[in-house]
């Protein structure tokens, strides 16, 4: 089993210093369950040191351009939306990250700028239209229909 | 009782809903097929859609979505060496070996005929002990679900995971993110760093769209390039020889499906727990252990019964107590609450008509089963054959829709965002992620009780063994944490004494 134990401590290090310095009852709860994290990261630490596990691995599949490009649009095309929806609008947006998306992952120009083309009309049929959920415009505003 | 059925079979039995339930039936075979997309994630996706629904056609497509899917995750077991869902991995090697074995017929029809023995044998169990549980819950304090609370949680981290260091890492995790916002007994904005969506906590919906979507999507981004190879299954007629293995395997079908609606009604463990106990517990009670793993269908009876009887019987807690017995129902517990049907024992008096609606529910999905079932395995290639490179980007679209819808803002995305790639760092370093979410979901619970217990005690702690069922609840929970510790001293002992004697 790889482990990668270092990105949990450091984690857990910065999370902890923010329980404290609250009245008693609202920091009751949390400093229980921040003490219990802290004594578990270090017990884990100890567990992994004795184990002799390399502290950071790699996977297989990082060293390999597909997956990790894949990988990597995923968060940044999340990102990407959080930014961008209101400014653009949802199906400018879910146009583009689906082109991006799909290309990346391997699928041909054709069938991805169609699917891209299909899919955010779709769900704006079924969720703007008919469940009412009031997905940004953003540009294409005056298209709004 | 009879009368509450009268009234469900009213609310089931409309052209609306049972389109609703057809259609969650198709979308949970597709689902369960597709190996990398699970029971939880269908659930997951299912909530926006459901969000506008009235109550019983929304939990009747979670409900029978999640059947199928279990049961469809049996199928890439033979034709990929894949299991469709995590609940199907226990048996995935079985039944491959039998497809190679040239049975891969048999193999898909007994995953088909005991995913709906069991399934029916989970639905009955909940039918009976739902209602009569509820009549002793009505008792219940603030002292015991304290104690309900925190003894279910123990359960999540000791019997669920291989280590219960981990176990207790993510549940603490879980606990921490409940505690966000200001939703607490005090009212005190508790780590909004001043901002106002984390003001009001965060929504478990995006959540877990994050933690089982995202987080699934990840892993298949990152293994993208390793191409599916099918092998060949002849399908016939996947009913030939079931009733044979009935008769063959009483005993393992029983077994199965009772220790199947057990682990599912513990909180913390789910289907896929189920299956892997009750196929290690068939090998173990076998006649022919030494058949397993060879191609053997004993045990995909057994496991295959047991998953899916799981899925009725976490079902249990979620109702009564509103402690969710495995992901899929942590969902559904949100989902009852937004749909005013707040899980609890006065639920089964106040909206009786719509839990009975639900039992009916299962009863239907599991019957549905068998004609979709045989449908859904003729059709496996076509379904198999899907491309991945193009649903994930679609199914992802859809997340982000579905994060967005809950409080139609972009913040929605975000936290999806965070949790998914949380959870996939968890569960690639081995921390389970089932802890984590009964920790967000119970936290609130958990300290709101503790909290109210106190200032009816007037901070005597004491008071919280006063009342003879709190005062058990306490000792179970005690010993289930102190279990670990006297097994541990008892091995120590055994081999310090084997030590000596060589």
């Amino acid at each position: 089993m790889l482990v990668v134990l270092g990105v949990f401590i450091l984690w857990h290090i910065q999370g902890y210093p923010a329980m404290p310095g609250q009245k008693f009852g609202p920091a009751w709860f949390p400093g229980i369950v921040a003490a219990g994290l802290a004594i578990c990261g270090a017990l884990l630490v100890v567990q992994g040191a004795r184990s002799g596990a390399p502290w950071v691995a790699l996977d297989g599949w990082m060293e390999r351009k597909r997956p990790v490009a894949g990988f990597a649009s995923v968060i940044l095309g999340l990102g990407f939306y959080v930014v961008a929806s209101e400014p653009l609008g949802f199906h400018l947006t879910g146009f583009v990250l689906l082109l991006a998306w799909m290309r990346i992952l391997g699928t041909r120009l054709p069938l991805a700028l169609i699917v891209a083309a299909v899919a955010p009309i779709a769900i704006h049929l079924s969720f703007y239209k008919l469940l009412r959920i009031p997905l940004p415009w953003g540009v294409l505003e005056r298209f709004a229909f | 009782m009879l009368a509450n059925f009268a009234a469900a079979f009213a609310l089931v039995f409309d052209p609306y809903v049972l389109w609703v339930i057809f259609a969650s039936a198709l979308f949970g075979l597709f689902v369960g097929a597709v190996p990398g997309l699970t029971a939880t994630m269908a659930t997951a996706l299912l909530v926006p859609v459901t969000f506008f629904m009235a109550p019983v056609p929304a939990l009747a497509s979670i409900v029978t979505a999640t059947a199928m899917a279990i049961f469809a995750g049996d199928i890439p077991s033979c034709f990929l060496r894949m299991p469709g869902t995590p609940a199907s991995a226990a048996y995935t090697d079985e039944a491959y070996a039998m497809t190679k074995k040239g049975q891969g017929e048999i193999a898909l029809g007994a995953g088909l005929v005991f995913s709906v023995i069991g399934g029916l044998f989970g639905t009955a169990v909940l039918i009976l002990a739902a209602p009569s549980l509820a009549e002793v819950a009505l008792k219940f304090g603030t002292f015991e679900y304290f104690w309900l609370v925190l003894l279910g949680l123990t359960c999540a981290v000791f019997i669920a995971v291989g280590n219960p260091l981990k176990g207790l890492v993510s549940l603490l995790l879980g606990l921490l993110v409940s505690a966000v916002g200001l939703d607490n007994p005090a009212a005190y904005p508790r780590f909004t760093f001043g901002n106002a969506e984390l003001a009001g906590g965060l929504t478990l919906i995006p959540m877990m769209i994050g933690m089982f979507a995202v987080s699934e999507i990840l892993r298949n981004a990152s293994s993208i390039d390793e191409p599916w190879e099918m092998a060949k299954v002849h399908v016939g007629n996947v009913f030939a020889g079931m009733w044979g293995l009935v008769v063959k395997y009483p005993m393992a079908i029983l077994r199965g499906s009772t220790l199947g609606t057990l682990i599912g009604a513990l909180p913390g463990a789910g289907a896929d727990i189920a299956a892997w106990m009750s196929y290690a517990m068939s090998k173990k009670f076998s006649k022919e252990p030494e058949k397993f793993g060879t191609g053997h269908v004993e045990g995909i009876v057994e496991a295959g019964a047991a998953n899916n009887s799981a899925l009725a019987g976490a079902w249990i807690p979620a109702l009564v107590f509103g402690i969710p017995g495995d992901s899929i129902t942590a969902i559904v517990i949100g989902v009852l609450y937004i749909k005013g049907l707040n899980p609890g024992p006065t639920a089964f008096m106040q909206n009786a008509p719509s839990i009975y609606a639900i039992f009916l529910v299962f009863i239907l999905a599991n019957l549905l089963m068998l004609p979709l079932g045989v449908a859904a395995i003729k059709c496996a290639k076509q379904m198999l054959r899907v491309p991945r490179d193009v649903l994930m980007p679609v199914i992802l679209l859809f997340c982000i829709v579905g994060a967005f819808s809950i409080n139609n803002s972009a913040f929605g995305v975000l936290v999806m965002l965070v949790f998914g790639v949380v959870a996939w760092l968890m569960e690639e370093n081995g921390f389970p992620v089932a802890p984590a979410i009964l920790g967000i979901v119970l936290g609130a619970m958990l300290e709101e009780n503790f909290i109210s217990s106190m200032i009816k005690a007037d901070g005597q702690f004491l008071s919280f063994l006063e009342r003879p069922i709190a005062g058990s609840l306490a000792v179970v929970t005690m010993v289930v944490w102190l279990f670990p510790a006297l097994m541990f001293l008892l091995r120590r002992r055994a081999t310090l004494r084997a030590g000596g004697s060589s």
